[in-house]
């Protein structure tokens, strides 16, 4: 089944893009040199966003209704409740950005997001994501694999870990100004990944998702996704990703560092201190849903992990 | 205070008492319940409860540090209000949550302290609303009965512990309600010391009294 979009996207959204390229096409018939994708301006969060879906990385259940993904979301950069990032979204300026990805590698660079957007064709690949908080949904991102901005800068081999950082600053961020009862997380929030778990094919660069560009919401302009791990693994609004030979110190760890490993696979037969995940709930549906190893992604990256103590390296 | 104003009082406490029930009754109707709707409903119920609990507790300190009387006349409602939306919370979580998957929740009631501990203060509140009845507190005699209502301490407390331990330890929220019981029973700790030293004030009194005639 294809999906359609209509069964996705709110149909006011869907007619606007309509409406935008009838514009294009108007455009081109009367003389102007107005390319399918005007990438020379900057594209807004929420602009649509052409990429070529990718069979190979398709779940089989259906998206989650595009207004349900932009509306309930942990991105405490924004506040602890789910409702604030969609309400204070607006705050964070996803452009000009700039992402630096250095330390141990032989060609350490600042690119512009505009260059982020161009180092490999842009695809779709439909992820289930799992929340550490036992809901899930099923999202159409849009990016390429975190593996091929990574080539560009020639890790060393030295290089075991990547750390992921995302954007410190209180004037577009609301919920990293100190509170009166002090701050939620050590900001900037970090996150990370072993470089093999980085440069793995199913880890996406993204930049996109549901046709569009990035919304606010969802960690524009930058951010990663990492499907077979716990959602808050995938870093939003990335500033910098580092390569580095120790074990990056990751936010929620550091937190609460009995909840929160710094593998943090989906993994049903350990149970968070608080509750069991062994279930989940799909957000759109009634009853929980059994939670699958490596959140359904076993056969591509249990072998990251052979030999390893799951129990241990939670 | 007036039977009218005791009236309207009371009429006061049950709307505002129901307006979170009604207001995820209209949120149904309407689709309106986030797109996480038992999550959410479980959380307001459990919430309301405790928001209710806590002003059952409360109504004892304001008599004391105001000197009416008629916050007593509210003690029942409010507390079996407060039972009453611990009792949808827990039904929402079996029906709802669980769709009666007894082996999972029997495993997170033994296993998962949060809930172990909201579990107890709800078993707790049953005697209490059971023998709410002016009937029953002639029954067990005003001394019993008072020592066995003691229990809604025990409750309160049991569900600010149930609130804390269930919550991210970065959120602020569940410390505030805690803090408010910790309050309202500094109180009461206050009130009952003032009273001891009273009392042992008076038979100072009364033996200074017994030793010059003497």
């Amino acid at each position: 089944m294809r999906l359609r979009y209509s069964d996705v996207t709110p149909e006011k959204l869907y007619l606007s893009r309509r409406e935008l390229m009838a514009g294009a096409i108007a455009l081109a018939a009367i003389g102007c040199d107005v390319g399918a994708e005007a990438t020379a301006a900057p594209m807004p969060a929420g602009a649509p966003l052409k990429a070529t879906p990718n069979a190979a990385y398709r779940v089989q259940d259906a998206p989650t209704k595009f207004d349900a993904a932009t509306t309930y979301n942990n991105f405490y950069e924004f506040g602890v409740n789910k409702e604030d990032p969609a309400r204070l979204g607006q705050t964070l300026k996803p452009r000009p950005w700039h992402v630096q990805v250095d330390g141990l590698c032989a060609k350490p660079k600042t690119f512009d997001i505009e260059e982020v957007l161009k180092v490999a064709p842009l695809e779709e690949r439909i992820y289930s994501l799992r929340c550490v908080e036992a809901w899930s949904m099923v999202i159409p991102w849009i990016g390429y694999p975190l593996a091929a901005l990574l080539k560009q800068v020639e890790p060393r081999p030295g290089a075991k870990y990547v750390e992921f950082t995302t954007l410190k600053d209180p004037e577009q961020f609301p919920g990293q100004k100190p509170g009166f009862f002090g701050g939620t997380l050590d900001w900037p929030y970090t996150e990370g990944l072993r470089l093999d778990e980085a440069m793995h094919p199913l880890t996406l660069l993204t930049v996109g998702m549901y046709g569009q560009v990035l919304p606010n919401q969802n960690g524009a302009p930058v951010r990663v996704v990492i499907p077979w791990k716990y959602g808050f693994k995938s870093a939003k609004s990335i500033v910098r990703i580092r390569l580095t030979d120790t074990e990056p110190k990751t936010a929620w760890n550091k937190a609460a560092p009995q909840e929160y490993g710094f593998y943090s696979n989906v993994n049903p037969k350990v149970d968070h201190p608080r509750w069991s995940q062994g279930t989940e709930r799909r957000i759109g549906e009634f009853r929980r849903r059994t939670t699958l190893m490596f959140n359904g992604y076993a056969d591509q990256v249990a072998s990251l992990y052979t030999g390893m103590d799951l129990k241990k390296n939670y | 205070m007036t039977t009218r104003g005791r009236v309207a009082l009371k009429v006061g406490v049950w709307a505002v008492a129901l307006a979170p029930l009604a207001a995820l009754l209209y949120g149904f109707a309407t689709d309106d319940l986030t797109v996480n709707p038992i999550e959410y409903v479980t959380r307001q119920l459990g919430e309301t409860a405790l928001r209710l609990l806590l002003a059952t507790l409360a109504l004892t300190p304001l008599r004391i540090v105001s000197g009416w009387s008629w916050p007593i006349t509210l003690r029942r409602l409010l507390g079996l209000l407060a039972f009453f939306y611990a009792v949808l919370h827990f039904a929402v979580w079996i029906v709802l949550d669980h769709f009666f998957d007894w082996h999972t929740m029997g495993d997170d009631i033994a296993k998962r302290p949060w809930i172990t501990v909201g579990l107890t203060a709800l078993v707790l509140l049953v005697p209490l609303a059971a023998t709410s009845t002016t009937g029953m507190i002639k029954r067990l005699g005003g001394r019993a009965w008072r020592r066995l209502h003691r229990l809604v301490y025990v409750a309160g407390i049991l569900g600010c512990l149930h609130y804390i331990w269930l919550a991210k330890k970065v959120l602020i929220q569940p410390w505030v309600y805690a803090t408010i019981l910790m309050l309202l029973l500094a109180v009461r700790l206050w009130n009952s010391g003032r009273g001891l030293a009273r009392r042992a004030e008076q038979k100072k009194a009364q033996k200074i009294v017994i030793g010059s005639r003497g």
